[in-house]
């Protein structure tokens, strides 16, 4: 509860923090002037539509982050146990952070179905004790947790809390995995999708399909007349490259303690297993999880009470797109400042080939983070690999590399890491690592939590205490400042962005 | 009687198939007593305003809407109340049962009550004067068959259950 004991320092309480981050200041701001009689006089701040989407509000900090490790099944744990110990191990250690410093809390999880308890987000408010504090349970698809962690945010910013705490979860294991398909794909429009066969994958697949015809067919195999034959070798290249991206989070999670499938496999591994839906295999595709994870958000006038290695959001993001993969618009692509329209002169954007809203929630949270080239001003991304071909799609979406270029991309090695072995060159390795964690392709996703499990890896990697948290400093990226949490709801009709940047000096 | 313990939950589920209940024990020894909890419901599932493009396919026809706004006049082949670039009202408008697959997939599995379909083939099929595509099951053609671009055409279920699955599309013999 916002009780009056709280201290409030008027004065800047991070000696040492970074206080203007000069990428984060509002462009665009500037003087309106109107006549008066005495002259020319400044009266009020007018923003452009450029700087509407920047913060005015109050400064956001991560001060820490708990995950339970995510497994097929918990059976010795309901959703309240697990956040609750999600929740422990975030505020363990931290003394100053008591059940009665958080003024409240945002809970999600995606579906009731899976849980078979309406208001779960009430039981988990109740089993840690929270009541009457202020609560919003969110849901929002795949990007559940990514909301979650935007609306614990928002409490932060608007002045409406001082101390949030974000937790999601889900329980997926109480029904077996092709019902789990069904109520996934519930999420899919009743009238036209379902019943076509009511399952994610197949709409996944129809949009990487549809991809590799863009940016394989079209470019490398233009040269094949016979489209049959082009087409078929177009999708065995896309395939190949796909499988590296599993490899690549299926080994980084070797070094993950909490991810639910480490394991260490061949690009033929990934391409002999079992077919789901051309030309989907199957560790290609997350898998359903049990699992809860939190973060504790705070003012800045009382982050450095909890620690002295503050995290702070300097950017957020959303963006939607249609429910329907059919009712995708065939446009313009809303551009990166590194893009030109004339990169794009014969591309309909987005088709079912990408995702508008990914694009459309970068923009947004690198404008108001004052990104301009995330490549080099990123130090990872944690992103939401439901697959091997979205991740693909969304190294084009977030600017990493032109659309059409995600493939090679992929190739030359640069979402990949340094420090972790891969069965194949990867010359660019260490340019921009994605999915250090494993992301959800190994780590699992159990929805409502997957955000902000992103959100507490990312926390770690900017805080530098991956090796305490992971018993393995493998996956830590060296000196990472800066780093973003990507949130996707299924066939990207929504997605989330968030920018977390190291907020001391080391 | 007590159920009978499991350290394995395949174990666990097995029991219950079987009817039963179990207790599941974790490697940290904890017990868990795990029952079956069945639900099942019947919706009453209204078309509403979509419920012109069911009742054409029962008789044979494919309607999209059009954008009633003359500067917009978006043709929509998955049918919409409302445009969604501006707004206006839409009409239905008959569209051609000939498209090509914009994308499509061999589906190996699907949800439960698909399970037993598999395998099966999905298709965006796009259509002249049409602006947006239609989501499909595509027949008569396997995985080595398709390619973006194949010619495909319109077959309807002569006894209509009133669903999506009333129409199908098939390669332009």
């Amino acid at each position: 509860m916002a009780g009056p004991s709280r201290v409030r320092n008027s004065i800047d309480p991070f000696g040492k923090i970074i206080k203007d981050a000069p990428l984060a200041r509002a462009e665009g701001t500037t003087l309106a002037r109107s006549k008066t009689k005495t002259g020319v006089r400044e009266r009020k701040v007018v923003r452009s539509s450029r700087s509407r989407s920047q913060s005015s509000g109050r400064r956001v900090y991560m001060v820490t982050g708990g995950v339970t490790k995510f497994a097929k099944a918990h059976p010795a744990m309901d959703f309240r146990l697990m956040v609750r110990r999600a929740y422990d191990y975030a505020l363990k250690g931290i003394p100053n952070l008591t059940k009665d410093r958080i003024d409240g809390t945002r809970i999600s999880y995606f579906s009731d179905h899976f849980t078979r308890q309406l208001k779960a987000a009430s039981m988990v408010q109740d089993y840690l004790g929270m009541n009457p504090k202020g609560s919003i349970r969110l849901e929002w698809g795949g990007a559940t947790g990514g909301e979650c962690f935007q609306a614990g945010y928002e409490a932060v910013a608007s002045g409406r809390m001082d101390v949030c705490l974000a937790a999601g979860f889900e329980t997926m294991s109480r029904v077996a995995t092709w019902k789990g398909n069904e109520f996934i794909a519930l999420a899919s429009d009743t009238n036209f999708d379902f019943p076509l066969g009511g399952f994610y994958t197949g709409y996944y697949a129809l949009m990487v399909v549809r991809h590799i015809y863009e940016y394989i067919r079209r470019t490398k195999f233009a040269h094949i007349t016979d489209e049959r034959e082009a087409q078929r070798q177009a999708v065995a290249e896309g395939s190949r490259i796909m499988s590296l991206v599993s490899v690549k989070n299926h080994l980084n999670a070797l070094h993950n303690p909490y991810a639910q499938y480490p394991k260490s496999l061949s690009v033929q591994d990934v391409l002999n297993s079992e077919m789901i839906s051309y030309p989907l295999t199957r560790e290609q595709i997350c898998t359903m999880s049990d699992g809860a994870a939190v973060a504790v958000l705070c003012s800045e006038s009382v982050a450095r009470e909890f620690t002295d290695k503050p995290i702070r959001i300097i950017g957020v993001g959303t963006g939607t797109d249609t429910m329907r993969l059919a009712d995708r618009p065939f446009g313009k692509v809303p551009l990166m400042p590194k893009e030109k329209a004339s990169d794009y002169t014969h591309l309909e954007y987005p088709g079912v080939h990408s995702f508008r809203a990914g694009r459309a929630a970068g923009l947004e949270a690198y404008r108001m983070a004052g990104i301009t080239d995330p490549n080099r001003e990123l130090n990872f991304i944690e992103l939401h690999d439901a697959y091997a071909s979205s991740e693909i799609q969304t190294y084009e979406d977030l600017g990493l590399c032109k659309y059409g270029e995600g493939y090679d991309f992929t190739e030359r090695g640069d979402p990949f890491l340094t420090s972790v072995r891969y069965p194949f060159p990867t010359p660019n390795a260490g340019a921009i690592p994605v999915n250090p964690s494993g992301g959800l392709i190994a780590c699992g996703h159990p929805v409502g939590a997957t955000g902000l499990m992103q959100a507490v890896f990312a926390f770690w990697q900017l805080q530098g205490s991956v090796k305490k948290h992971f018993g393995d400093g493998t996956l830590q990226v060296k000196n990472a400042h800066r780093g973003a949490i990507h949130s996707h709801a299924g066939t990207g009709s929504a997605v989330t962005v968030s920018i977390l940047e190291r907020g001391y000096r080391p | 009687m007590t159920p009978p313990k499991f350290t394995s939950f395949r174990d666990v589920m097995e029991e219950l198939d079987r009817g039963g209940n179990a207790i599941f024990i974790d490697k940290s020894g904890v017990e868990s007593l795990i029952i079956r909890s069945p639900y099942a419901i019947q919706y009453i599932h209204s078309y509403a305003e979509d419920s012109p493009f069911f009742l054409g396919l029962a008789e044979g026809r494919l309607r999209g809407s059009k954008c009633t706004k003359k500067s917009c006049a978006t043709v929509y082949a998955t049918p919409r109340g409302h445009c969604m670039e501006c707004g206006s009202p839409t009409v239905w408008v008959d569209l051609p049962t000939r498209g090509r697959l914009h994308s499509w997939t061999t589906c190996h599995f699907g949800s439960e009550a698909f399970l037993k379909e598999t395998p099966y083939n999905l298709a965006l099929v796009e259509f002249e004067g049409a602006d947006s595509l239609l989501l499909v099951r595509l027949k008569d053609c396997t995985e080595s068959d398709c390619y973006v671009g194949m010619p495909v055409t319109a077959k309807f279920d002569p006894n209509p259950k009133y669903s999506i699955t009333d129409v199908w599309f098939v390669p332009v013999p």
